[in-house]
């Protein structure tokens, strides 16, 4: 969507500004995932301590994000596109401070195992969904700056995709556990791990759907295929 | 585009707006208007609607201004200056020149962009208009005078000095002195034109919470530069652009999603 400027150029840069610090906050976050799982995969609770101090830059990102954003309302009351982009940059940080806590929580879980880590077998289902998740995230910031409607529409189609791996995922530890208990307590550190990253996917959706509504100026209206059948009565049977 | 019944579009080929339960007061069709030889308005096609505010907004010399004096006849003050088309207001045409445009203009009220108080005292700018319209005793006049003073949100400002000159009042009484001289006549529509651009914020204020209040009785199109004040006042917006009507819908949709490029450069301040 190409648009002319503003008559007022200050505007411009203010819109600008705000879709670069979501960027930057994009970039941020997408790092702290990849480094997370990284952490967990390495055994590397040195990184993992790390990952949970840098999770403040994100926050720190996010505050002047709103700030910009809520100064920009008052100064140039935008309408229109302008109004739901500045709406916009407000929702994207906000999902994106989200997908950095539950990085942040990745990395926690990396330290809590501390000696106590699962054979590497154990992980590639976890890693296999952060692949899926990276590449999603990557699209939707990409669909975001460029305000690609069709990037960001495939990404709200491809969570089904994350959410199917992550109820495999589920299948494939409660066996570990079923097979022997010592297993339980990294398995459900595991899950959560799982559990947070098919999050993340929810996260990069809503980021697609705040494009969406950006360039459109309206909520995408389809329902969204599901991929995640943990929480339906017959996957808790068959687990049980 | 929407078939349904209740789903129409009285003005431009645009999005649909919903009219169900609402009275089409005002239709304006095919309008165009001339000065001299200069078309200002070409093919205009909108409706007001009993209970709802309508903003009209567009660039300088878009025609929002010409559109309003049209509805009321105020054009014909002038030489060289004709309309062609439709205008009905409750079905009756009033570009017929068989109207009696006094009784249109008694119907039709308008405020100007800056305050137009008489010489007179605050109480006869007022009575001033009720008595070209009607007998009333002494009494009956005090009263309407009274109503129309509250019903401009002004009567406790000025009932201890009804008999101060109009002038004496600040910008903002004296817009408001004006909307109850509009107002004590009991006209079925008023059009607005610019009424705040002379007003500071608090006035302003005022006047928007009296637009909002009169709404219900009135049928009211109100012409203004101020996108947030369409936004904030008005149930419909229509933009204007070189004598053409663009874009016409919900307030609601207008400032959020416009459908045509041109309104959207325009309140989105891209124009130029």
């Amino acid at each position: 969507m190409t648009m002319s400027d503003h008559i007022t150029k200050a505007f411009d840069s203010d819109l600008q500004q705000l879709t670069r610090m979501v960027a930057e906050m994009g970039g941020l976050a997408e790092k702290q995932v990849a480094d997370g799982v990284s952490a967990l995969v390495k055994r590397d609770t040195a990184l993992a301590q790390r990952i949970t101090e840098a999770d403040a830059s994100i926050d720190a990102l996010q505050h002047a994000i709103e700030e910009k954003a809520v100064l920009t309302i008052a100064r140039r009351q935008p309408m229109a596109v302008d109004l739901r982009e500045v709406v916009g940059a407000l929702r994207v940080a906000n999902d994106l401070e989200r997908i950095g806590d539950l990085a942040k929580n990745i990395a926690k879980r990396v330290i809590a195992l501390n000696t106590e880590f699962p054979p590497q077998k154990l992980i590639r289902g976890v890693e296999h969904m952060t692949d899926l998740l990276l590449e999603q995230l990557k699209t939707v910031l990409d669909a975001y700056v460029r305000r690609d409607l069709g990037k960001a529409l495939s990404v709200w189609r491809g969570d089904e995709e994350i959410d199917a791996v992550c109820t495999s995922v589920f299948r494939e530890l409660i066996t570990y556990m079923m097979e022997d208990p010592r297993n339980i307590t990294f398995c459900i550190h595991l899950m959560f791990c799982a559990k947070n990253i098919e999050r993340m996917g929810d996260h990069a959706t809503n980021i697609a759907e705040t494009v969406h509504y950006i360039i459109e100026g309206r909520p995408i209206t389809d329902k969204r295929p599901k991929g995640d059948t943990t929480t339906i009565p017959a996957f808790r049977a068959a687990g049980e | 585009m929407n078939s349904v019944a209740s789903f129409t579009v009285p003005t431009v080929n645009h999005a649909p707006i919903n009219v169900e339960g609402l009275t089409e007061k005002i239709a304006v069709r095919d309008l165009d208007f001339f000065y001299g030889e200069h078309r200002a308005l070409k093919s205009i096609n909108v409706s007001l609607y009993q209970g709802k505010v309508t903003a009209f907004i567009g660039p300088s010399g878009c025609g929002k201004s010409t559109l309003l004096r049209v509805l009321n006849r105020m054009y014909d003050l002038y030489p060289n200056q004709r309309a062609a088309g439709s205008v009905t207001l409750d079905n009756e045409d009033i570009l017929a020149p068989s109207q009696d445009l006094n009784l249109l203009r008694a119907k039709v009220g308008m405020v100007f962009q800056k305050p137009t108080p008489f010489p007179m005292t605050i109480y006869e700018n007022i009575a001033f208009g009720i008595r070209l319209y009607e007998k009333l005793s002494k009494s009956e006049l005090d009263d309407r005078v009274k109503s129309a003073l509250e019903r401009a949100a002004l009567w406790n400002e000025v009932k201890d000095k009804l008999n101060a000159n109009g002038q004496s009042l600040s910008g903002g009484q004296q817009q408001r002195l004006c909307i109850a001289r509009t107002v004590a006549v009991r006209p079925e529509v008023i059009l607005f034109d610019e009424p705040c651009s002379a007003l500071d914020p608090i006035s302003t204020a005022k006047i928007e919470e009296l637009i909002d209040e009169l709404k219900d009785d009135y049928t009211i199109a109100i012409v203004t530069h101020n996108m947030q004040q369409a936004a904030r006042v008005s149930d419909f917006t229509a933009f204007m652009y070189l004598g053409e009507m663009v874009e016409f819908g919900d307030t609601t949709r207008i400032f959020t999603n416009p459908v045509d490029r041109r309104t959207q450069d325009y309140i989105t301040g891209r124009f130029g």
